[in-house]
């Protein structure tokens, strides 16, 4: 299983929670802009794309025990959003590129939608 | 006349100002008490009513995030105050756009809320990720515990719900349209064609020197400024209506600059 680590190599992605290890494993990929959605289709340890940033996008994400939270078009979540992620252990990442870039980069990398 | 044809109209000039029985109200009808997740344990009826006062609000609707539960104790904590209640709610769509549902009593909220907890998904709270959510009494008093999930979409479009709010003769305004999330704006893109609303509401922070240039369709639409209280301190007096009464009505006539009614707000200084 690709681990958090090599997907932020490969994608030169930011890591917004340095404070997390990121020897977890990604099983999955969900990308959705709708908290609804992911509540109803992410999984755990899917990795969630998406240019939300707010207070339950973590909340949403620890909920399902999702791996990480991948953030697109440069958006940065409020720094109480970043220690609340910490708290909950999710791993959340950033990039400048939007989440059709960051879907099929994943992709790339045989980062499946989950079955 | 079609909204998107209305010139900027905030306030709207009154037609016929010199009514006698009109006064003014400043107003904030977007305030959250504890059960809404998100708000501070302070935001119980009496000290919600009691900062209002102090801050010159004649005027206030309570909008907890999908629910009416606390309105009555609401307006029961008013009640002979100075300071008028509307029950309303903070509708959460499918399409996550929040919007403002206010009603001048409690049964047609009670109706909304009967029929928003029908498309509730029937998921439990979790306290430690969303925050607790209680129902109190007028003083303050624990009464229960919301167990469902309050912090998610009901499944109703932003469309029906305000066909339907209409219907039930309460007023439907979206929430924070200035805001990155959850906002008609963010998640739509533009207002629907149709949509029977007569003003959208802009967060505490808004300036529209800034606002007109990021989102020039702002300009159409006659602007309300609320605190979105979720702390005593985020009350906001900065919306003021020149209406005859607190009801529905005569905010709907000010809405529109309508025989002498009218609106102005106070823009945060840069
Ligand atoms: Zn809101
Ligand atoms: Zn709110």
């Amino acid at each position: 299983m690709i681990t958090l680590k090599e997907i932020i190599e490969a994608l030169n992605l930011e890591l917004l929670t340095p404070g997390l290890g990121l020897n977890r494993g990604v099983t999955a990929g969900y990308a959705s802009d709708l908290l609804s959605c992911v509540m109803a289709g992410a999984k755990k340890d899917n990795i969630w794309v998406t240019l939300q940033s707010h207070m339950n996008v973590v909340a949403v994400a620890s909920l399902l025990s999702l791996s990480a939270v991948l953030i697109t078009e440069g958006k940065r979540p409020d720094p109480e959003v970043v220690a609340k992620a910490e708290q909950e252990g999710i791993v959340l990442l950033a990039t400048e590129r939007n989440n059709y870039y960051a879907v099929s980069r994943l992709s790339g990398l045989g980062i499946q939608d989950e079955p | 006349m079609a909204p998107d044809t209305v010139p900027f109209v905030n306030p709207p000039s009154p037609s016929n100002a010199d009514d006698p029985r009109i006064g003014s109200f400043p107003a904030d009808l977007h305030v959250h008490t504890v059960l809404s997740a998100c708000a501070e344990v302070e935001m119980i009826p009496p000290l919600i009513v009691s900062q209002a006062l102090s801050v010159g609000l004649r005027l206030l609707a309570v909008t907890d995030h999908n629910t009416g539960e606390n309105a009555a104790a609401m307006v029961e904590a008013a009640r002979n105050t100075g300071l008028h209640v509307l029950p309303g709610m903070e509708l959460q769509t499918r399409e996550e756009v929040h919007l403002l549902c206010l009603f001048d009593e409690v049964f047609p909220l009670e109706a909304w809320q009967e029929e928003v907890f029908r498309r509730l998904p029937p998921l439990a709270n979790r306290e430690d990720l969303f925050g607790p959510q209680w129902v109190v009494d007028a003083t303050g008093e624990w009464i229960r515990t919301e167990e469902r999930l309050l912090a998610v979409s009901a499944d109703i479009s932003l469309e029906e719900a305000v066909v339907r709010v209409r219907r039930l003769g309460g007023l439907p305004v979206p929430a924070h349209v200035d805001r990155p999330s959850f906002s008609l704006f963010a998640n739509l893109g533009l207002v629907p064609p149709g949509l029977a609303i007569s003003a959208l509401e802009v967060s505490r922070n808004f300036r529209p020197a800034e606002g007109f240039i990021r989102r020039p369709q702002l300009r159409n639409w006659p602007l309300l400024a609320s605190g979105d209280a979720h702390r005593l301190e985020d009350l906001r007096a900065v919306t003021r209506f020149r209406i005859v009464s607190p009801c529905l009505r005569e905010i709907e006539m000010a809405l529109r600059g309508q025989e002498g009614r009218c609106f102005e707000v106070d823009w945060p200084a840069r």
